[in-house]
């Protein structure tokens, strides 16, 4: 029995990849990422210079040259090495608020649509508050006063991006739970947590997994924001920090282009790339969007 | 029976309220250690104000009554005082709710009449190139952080051609002629901020209108509407597009929470003097009160704005009418 | 002649080739006659009546025949000089049940619209117009300022008539008017449609795939499989005269309530596919009679009576 679903699933996991592979946007995605993902893991490698290599009074805000591919920053240092290294943390903070954001999510969306009544009552109306709560000046506030580490950023932009995963994962719960397999297995005496593990998620799994991606891109677009606010941790170096400074620098009235606009361009491509991604991930899962 | 569903959206909303209220108060008082002791290591603080602090926050009463005192402030207006303009925190930010207002009611006008435009062209011609191009526009638009947008903005106006301003409200030392002329250079100053801001938020209106009026087009009405002998353009007018505005309605009013995200950085990068600009400004200074203060009004009415949209749909959809 | 259609051929690109929905397809239809076209969903009764007024889909084209409305070729016509046709000539009456009212407009400036565009009467005398088109259907005229979503099935579908005959159309086309209406409106809506077409002197063209409904209401028939027509004639010679095998077994389908007990059987097989129709007869496959002729040509109509045509190679012999 476990060996036919198991084979089954597989044969499932194999048509999806499939249906990734041929759908342009999902591919485009995927290469993007891929590109990013590689820079962030082998950049800080082969750049020949390091993030904490200030260089001389001479060198600061230097235009792009043989020398430094992107110019300089204001302290004299070499901005594609920033850039690169920069990758590391944008992406780490970013899928790290993810997981937290989509753990939150799915678990109070999964009880709150098993459950029924009171809980479910209770856990909508706090859902509803984080939705209802502009998101800019609450993690602004949440990060003024828990301070700026970045397990704090994490920590912020994972507690107030799950209201939106919660509510769709709900709404699912509440389908899979009229389905007969589950009345039945009620019936035959399970509990709830055996039913809610391992009946509800795997169902409501390929949900999650599209909405995952779509939390990923707010994720990062939330870091990269607070850190040019002067939210972010000022011991790390990412996208976000990078615009911080060379807003403080006045790199824009300046003309310093080199500084401000790769870093910004990357946050852009990584967001696309999430949303092809996503948009894709809905195509194929929900077939009622499929273009005729 | 559509008194008791709007009585109950009401309801609602101050129940939220007081939600809010309530986790505003909690939040300051969380601080890791004691709040004074946090608020002494502000430079900015004088001994003395942390005495009046303590005693204004009666932080050595019991919880209950501490929280009545915060509620008694609240309904007199008093919302502290503000460390760094050593004014109450309520004429500071009094002062700057025009600025922000005007500035997110120009971009909001832009945003929709873009969006809205890109929408349905995008929809009428689905598939072809201009969709294509509109569609992949909006994305990149949607994409973008908005505070990056604004700078590059300036790079390319402001410090590349020298054609507008490259922040504040007003060109700081001017002396103008007549109320007329000092709106004309409000008006410069806007210019970048407004646009910046609307085209920021062109790209959701477009994407949603996109597809609502995808839907729209499929519907059978409108082959109805072809059939009596109308043109295109009189079909999209008069039967598609009022039938794509209500969803619209839903989407401007889920936006509101976003748009004061956008209002804060686009204040910030533009030093547009407004509530955004205010709430950066308490942020880096580690400003409490005004935080606090700014946190609340901010949320309260945008909670506020989600009702009345709710309300107006009421009014507008026929359906919903009767 | 009010209406001649002449070897219409309708098609529509696809994908997967052309799928010939309407292939050689001829009728006509005079003042004040009622013409019933009946078949499987499918068949391409609908596409033939939207051909008409040129009511196609982007993929759809006309690719020949004429459409001869007292003589002049619709089919000819560019998008934009038929506009000018579509309702003052030829007005569609769709299915209530669908959504084919626009829920956000009131049903008297739905159904005035029309009249202003083609009568070029202002919005105050449309509207006094569309009120009278109300009371013709029986619908009180303060209802003017509903919405649709405040009608019943089969109020609605009244609505969708008295819309139809606002511009006072030569030719009016009920897409099934009836269906997913219980049978007592079914009944109202009928003979409302009769009472009409004899007051206006229209006339009309009734797609169902309902035969029962067109006994009563039609002066002639013509029944449609897979993109062609395999039987014209009026009713009784539908009813009673059935000569192609397919009008046999869509009439043995429904029950008589005089005769004796016969269990109706469906007809095996499926309709087939229209990108590559079979050779021969389209029919063949699923009849019962077919010969080897049958699988080669194609057969032409054959006339048996005054009105009463088939297109099968064994009505030329003798009846078995």
């Amino acid at each position: 029995m476990n060996n036919i679903r198991a084979s089954l699933r597989k044969r499932e996991f194999i048509e999806f990849c499939s249906q990734v592979y041929h759908n342009k946007m999902a591919f485009a995605g995927t290469i993007i990422l891929f590109f990013f993902i590689l820079m962030a893991v082998l950049g800080p490698l082969i750049v020949p210079f390091d993030v904490l290599d200030f260089g001389a009074a001479g060198d600061v805000l230097q235009p792009p040259s043989q020398g430094h591919l992107l110019g300089t920053d204001d302290m004299g240092r070499d901005v594609l090495a920033y850039l690169v290294s920069g990758s590391r943390v944008s992406l780490l903070v970013g899928s790290l608020a993810t997981a937290l954001s989509m753990v939150v999510g799915t678990v109070i969306g999964i009880v709150a649509g098993y459950s029924g009544k009171a809980i479910d009552n209770i856990l909508m109306r706090l859902t509803d508050f984080f939705l209802v709560i502009p998101w800019l000046p609450l993690m602004m506030v949440l990060a003024a006063v828990l301070g700026t580490s970045i397990w704090n950023i994490i920590i912020v932009i994972g507690m107030t991006s799950w209201a939106g995963t919660a509510r769709v994962v709900r709404a699912q719960t509440l389908s899979v739970r009229e389905q007969q397999f589950v009345e039945r297995t009620i019936s035959i005496g399970a509990d709830s947590r055996h039913i809610m593990l391992r009946h509800i998620l795997p169902n409501v799994f390929p949900l999650i997994f599209a909405n995952t991606i779509l939390v990923a891109a707010i994720a990062i677009t939330s870091e990269t924001t607070l850190s040019f606010l002067g939210l972010g941790d000022p011991t790390t170096a990412s996208w976000g920090m990078m615009l911080h400074y060379a807003f403080e620098a006045g790199a824009t009235s300046q003309g310093a282009y080199w500084f401000f606009l790769p870093p910004g361009m990357c946050v852009v491509a990584v967001v696309l790339a999430f949303t092809f991604i996503g948009y894709a991930f809905d195509e194929i899962l929900n077939p009622k969007l499929r273009q005729r | 029976m559509r008194k008791r569903r709007l009585l109950k959206k009401i309801v609602y909303a101050l129940i939220t309220v007081f939600f809010v209220l309530v986790f505003n108060y909690f939040l300051f008082r969380i601080l890791p250690g004691d709040v004074v002791s946090m608020l002494s290591r502000n430079a900015k603080i004088s001994p003395e104000m942390i005495e009046n602090i303590r005693a204004a926050y009666g932080l050595d009463l019991p919880w209950y009554e501490q929280f009545a005192l915060y509620l008694r402030d609240l309904f007199t207006g008093n919302l502290g005082t503000s460390f760094t303009y050593k004014k109450p925190v309520i004429e500071v930010i009094g002062g700057k709710i025009l600025p922000t207002v005007v500035l997110l009611g120009v971009a909001e006008i832009i945003a929709i009449l873009i969006g809205i435009f890109f929408g349905v062209v995008s929809a009428w011609k689905r598939g072809k190139a201009l969709d294509t191009g509109l569609l992949t526009t909006s994305l990149l638009l949607y994409s973008m952080p908005v505070f990056w947008f604004g700078m590059i903005l300036v790079l390319i106006f402001s410090a590349t051609l020298q054609l507008l301003p490259t922040g504040g409200m007003v060109t700081p030392g001017r002396l103008y002629a007549d109320s007329w002329a000092r709106m004309a250079d409000i008006g410069r100053h806007m210019v970048m901020p407004a646009i910046c801001m609307g085209l920021a938020m062109v790209g959701e209106y477009a994407i949603t209108m996109r597809s609502t009026m995808i839907d729209v087009l499929q519907e059978d009405y409108i082959t109805t509407a072809r059939a009596k002998g109308f043109g295109e353009s009189y079909v999209l007018r008069k039967h598609a597009l009022p039938n794509a505005m209500l969803p619209m309605i839903t989407i401007i009013a889920i936006n509101l929470g976003l748009i004061v995200g956008g209002a804060i950085q686009i204040e910030t990068v533009f030093s547009w003097p407004g509530l955004g600009n205010l709430m950066y400004t308490a942020l880096n200074n580690r400003d409490y009160p005004l935080l606090q203060g700014l946190f609340l009004i901010v949320t309260v009415s945008v909670i506020l704005a989600n009702v009345l949209a709710d309300l107006l749909y009421e009014l507008v959809d026929p359906r919903v009418k009767s | 002649m009010l209406l001649e259609v002449k070897n219409l051929r309708t098609y529509f690109r696809t994908t997967k080739g052309i799928l010939k929905a309407v292939d050689d397809v001829s009728f006509s239809l005079d003042r004040g006659e009622a013409l019933g076209i009946v078949g499987e969903s499918g068949c391409g009764k609908t596409t033939c009546a939207l051909s008409i007024a040129k009511m196609l889909p982007k993929e759809g084209y006309i690719e020949g025949g004429e459409v001869l409305l007292n003589g002049k070729d619709l089919a000819r016509l560019s998008e934009k000089e038929i506009r000018s046709h579509r309702w003052k000539d030829v007005s569609i009456v769709f299915q209530g049940a669908m959504n084919a009212l626009n829920p956000v407009m009131t049903v008297g400036k739905q159904i005035a619209e029309a009249i202003e565009l083609h009568d070029k009467l202002d919005r105050a005398a449309a509207m006094q117009k569309a009120a009278d088109m109300l009371e013709l259907v029986d619908i009180p005229k303060d209802r003017i300022d509903r919405y649709p979503h405040e009608f019943s099935g089969g109020m609605k579908q009244r609505v969708m008539i008295a819309m139809a005959l606002a511009c006072n159309s030569k030719v009016v086309i009920g897409d099934e008017p009836t269906t997913a209406l219980d049978v007592m409106i079914q009944a109202q809506i009928l003979e409302l449609l009769e009472k009409l077409r004899q007051q206006m002197d229209m006339g009309l063209i009734l797609i169902t795939h309902d035969l029962s409904i067109l006994s009563e209401t039609c002066d002639r028939i013509a029944v449609m499989y897979a993109g062609k027509i395999v039987e014209t004639g009026t009713a009784e010679d539908i009813f009673e005269h059935a000569r192609h095998p397919y009008t046999q077994r869509l009439t043995a389908c429904f029950p008589d309530i005089s005769a004796k007990k016969i269990i109706p059987e469906g007809i095996e097989g499926f309709p087939p596919n229209l990108i590559q129709p079979p050779k021969g007869c389209r029919f063949h496959p699923r009849c019962q009679h077919a010969i080897e002729r049958c699988r080669q040509d194609d057969p032409a109509m054959v006339w048996l009576a005054k009105e009463h045509q088939a297109a099968c190679h064994l009505v030329e012999m003798p009846h078995e």
